[in-house]
């Protein structure tokens, strides 16, 4: 039972309702990777301390998937939250496990980033539920976020399949009361006793075959939710689709009393054919209105609108093909104007964000610097996290940035090509995500690259998580793997050791084979959170 | 009764904080409320924004469309220039006159205080002169919460005692210091108001 009082109604971020309602929904364990926008899904879950529900940072999304599909194999439910690039990292398991089914319920929870806010892509990630062929529900509201998912674990339960909840920064990352319903126990624990879940082409045949099958239960489970509702009046010239958040825009642009148009809000897929069929069949043309890629609208031209009826969105340019949708946006397209005032004009300057002050990355890419100049400036293969911000002035000392891990193997690639001196920068955190593998391939080839792990006892980027491996750990890593004793080298990234640091730089850059660089500096935000937690606890004992 | 409200600042500034104690205040006032927030990486010393919604009805959009703003909350003045956009034009301003120079290109600040300036209902308030008379330089949100009182529709005395829930654990000294600070801001900006 769920140990702190959760009183009826809590303001809580998007994010925190889905984690409430999956702690109330029964489940044993979190599972995650972070990432913003979702990573306050598992930190709420982490928060209660709850002594039956094993919450834990995953090394990576994959992980994270796995070992939640594990414990649903085991006959509990299973929350798994990441960010929409994680579930590119976790998509094999995710795709297949579509096929094997699940036992206990699993509920992935993912959150896209339209318009990019903290992220290098906007993928949508309703291509991934729909190509995985599992039951994908899109809340519009915190309230729907907390009752949508004890929902999508009784679908997932029922139809033995995980569900995935997909969601966006604005309500990952905006506040409502929601009102709560009470808990429910945990399942008990029960391995499966199917042979689905052995994926021998003999087996996946068959599983994938139920797969499809399935998609008939799906839709009615849907249905009985009614994941696609009619609002506005009956019929009219233009008729509106909207998907997840974009109804409350909607519902913004018309007054108390005032009358809509034919529209249908739909916010699970696949999405339900009658009601579709029935708002085409009561309007001449139709507007989308999707926060995301357009992906409705994409099925919508082809299907069963083709010729018959002008589709409006993304592609014909009334809501802008890329970027968030804005209740600003929803206005334009609907052709009614705000209560736009023009904005006094003065002098602005825009505020990108930098590396705190006194950050070691700073310190470590100073030193960089200087040791790349006699090759021109050279080339810097650099990864995801706090550092990537180096790419910036006054640093604007990286030359790349694609995928966590990605550094590593990209500076093989060049090396390979004959790019001397081959550098790549990765943080603690993205190293064990998925650098190691990288690295490991340089190791068995002993290719000419120098890699530099900033080590900052922490996952910085997204607010200070436990990282997985930092100093000795992470060094005895580095050598376990193989990386030859003399070229570990452990430097401290703080100005009175640039001399030092540039200069073991430069010898592990002369060097024919692989050397690792660790520049090891707590983050000065880690620093701060460790005292106030040492304070609180000072203070705790005290009040005793 | 609705007011919606653009909170803004610097990454570190304390804009979160803010929000969460109005948040906490309109909760227990009964009104319903959206309080959209920025994490990740704009907070590293970045523009930070808040758009908080307060009403005695249901709200629907987590966002404030453009133009429809009742109030800009800054705490940096050259970040409330960059909403200004989003106030109604019988919106309030206030913002603080107290630059927070991070960046190599600040404008000059005469130039930025002059277009705030510019709006019909502005209050300005010198938060760095203001958080250090109470006694700790890092007031100057509190400093700015007091002062957007006289546009809120939530009564001062609890905002107060909210203000001391908060920072409870933090001792007294702190709790002192940010309540005169919050009562700074308001006699700031009542004494504009008139
Ligand atoms: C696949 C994927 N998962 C998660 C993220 C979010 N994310 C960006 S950087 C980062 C980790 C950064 O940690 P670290 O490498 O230790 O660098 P630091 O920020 O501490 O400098 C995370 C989790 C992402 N961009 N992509
Ligand atoms: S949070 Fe830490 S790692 Fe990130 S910029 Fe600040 S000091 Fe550097």
């Amino acid at each position: 039972m769920i140990k702190k009082p959760e009183t009826a109604a809590e303001m809580l971020l998007g994010d925190e309702a889905i984690a409430l309602g999956a702690i109330h929904a029964g489940i044993s364990g979190a599972f995650a990777y972070p990432g913003t926008p979702s990573t306050e899904i598992f930190e709420f879950v982490e928060r209660q301390k709850h002594p039956d529900i094993a919450a834990r940072w995953s090394t990576n999304e994959k992980v994270a998937f796995e070992e939640a599909l594990g414990m649903s194999y085991a006959g509990k439910r299973a929350l798994v939250s990441m960010k929409h690039v994680g579930l590119n990292v976790a998509a094999d398991a995710f795709v297949n496990s579509g096929i094997t089914g699940v036992t206990g319920g699993l509920v992935l929870a993912v959150a896209d980033d339209p318009g990019m806010h903290s992220s290098q892509n906007e993928q949508d990630s309703r291509y991934y539920a729909h190509f995985a062929m599992i039951p994908c529900i899109e809340p519009s509201d915190q309230q729907q976020a907390y009752d949508l998912v004890r929902q999508a674990f009784d679908i997932s339960e029922r139809l033995a399949l995980p569900v995935m909840i997909r969601i966006v920064t604005r309500l990952a990352h905006s506040r409502a009361v929601v009102r709560t319903s009470a808990p429910r126990p945990q399942n008990p624990l029960k391995p499966s006793e199917s042979r689905s879940w052995i994926l021998l082409p003999s087996i996946a045949r068959d599983g994938y075959r139920r797969l499809v099958e399935k998609q008939k239960e799906v839709k009615a489970a849907l249905a009985e939710v009614q994941c696609c509702r009619r609002h506005g009046v009956e019929k009219g010239p233009l008729g509106i689709i909207c998907t997840g958040i974009a109804w409350n825009y909607l519902k913004e642009c018309f007054g108390e009393g005032e009358e809509m148009p034919p529209t249908l809000h739909v916010f699970g897929y696949p999405v339900c054919e009658n009601e579709l069929e029935e708002l085409l069949a009561s309007v001449d043309e139709v507007l989308l209105l999707e926060d995301g890629y357009p992906f409705l609208e994409d099925k919508l031209r082809g299907y069963p609108t083709r010729g018959r009826m002008k589709v409006h969105g993304r592609f014909d340019g009334t809501v802008p093909r890329t970027g968030e949708l804005t209740p600003d946006i929803v206005l334009g397209a609907l052709n009614r104007t705000g209560h736009e005032t023009p904005p006094p004009s003065g002098p602005l300057a825009p505020r990108p964000p930098a590396l705190c002050s006194g950050c070691p990355h700073a310190d470590a890419f100073e030193a960089m610097k200087v040791a790349l100049k006699p090759f021109g400036g050279g080339r810097v293969f650099a990864d995801i996290g706090c550092y990537t911000l180096g790419a910036l002035p006054p640093y604007e000392a990286i030359h790349s940035c694609v995928d966590m891990g990605a550094s590593i193997s990209m500076a093989i690639g060049a090396a390979r090509a004959g790019l001397s001196p081959a550098v790549a920068v990765i943080g603690d955190s993205t190293f064990v995500h998925s650098g190691m593998t990288g690295l490991m391939d340089a190791i068995l080839e002993d290719t000419p690259v120098t890699l530099v792990i900033l080590d900052n006892s922490t996952v910085g980027m997204t607010g200070g998580q436990k990282t997985a491996a930092s100093g000795p750990n992470l060094e005895k890593l580095v050598k376990g793997l193989g990386v030859p004793e003399e070229h570990v080298r452990i430097v401290n990234p703080i100005s009175r050791e640039r001399d030092t640091i540039t200069r073991v730089l430069n010898e592990e850059f002369e060097h024919q084979g692989v050397s690792v660089v660790i520049a090891a500096r707590i983050c000065i935000q880690e620093i701060k959170r460790v005292n106030k937690a040492k304070k609180a606890k000072k203070a705790e004992e005290e009040a005793k | 009764m609705k007011c919606d409200i653009i909170l803004c600042g610097v990454g570190g500034q304390g804009i979160l904080s803010i929000a969460a104690l109005l948040d906490m205040v309109a909760l227990k006032e009964g009104l319903h409320i959206k309080q959209a927030e920025v994490h990740g990486m704009a907070q590293r010393g970045g523009a930070v924004q808040s758009h908080l919604r307060l009403a005695d009805e249901p709200i629907h959009s987590d966002l404030i469309p453009r133009g429809k703003a009742d109030l800009i909350l800054s705490v940096e003045p050259m970040e409330a220039l960059r909403y200004l956009g989003h106030m109604k034009a019988d919106g309030a301003l206030v913002s603080s006159a107290s630059p927070f120079v991070n960046i190599p290109d600040y404008p000059k600040i005469e130039k930025v205080l002059q277009s705030l300036r510019r709006v019909g209902n502005h209050v300005l308030v010198d938060t760095r002169a203001l958080a250090r008379e109470a006694g700790h330089p890092r007031t100057e949100n509190t400093v700015m919460l007091g002062a957007a009182t006289p546009f809120l529709p939530l009564p001062p005395e609890r905002l107060k005692e909210e203000l001391a829930r908060a920072f409870e654990s933090k001792g007294q000294r702190v709790i002192d210091a940010n309540e005169k600070a919050f009562d700074l801001g308001r006699e700031a900006s009542l004494s504009r108001v008139g």
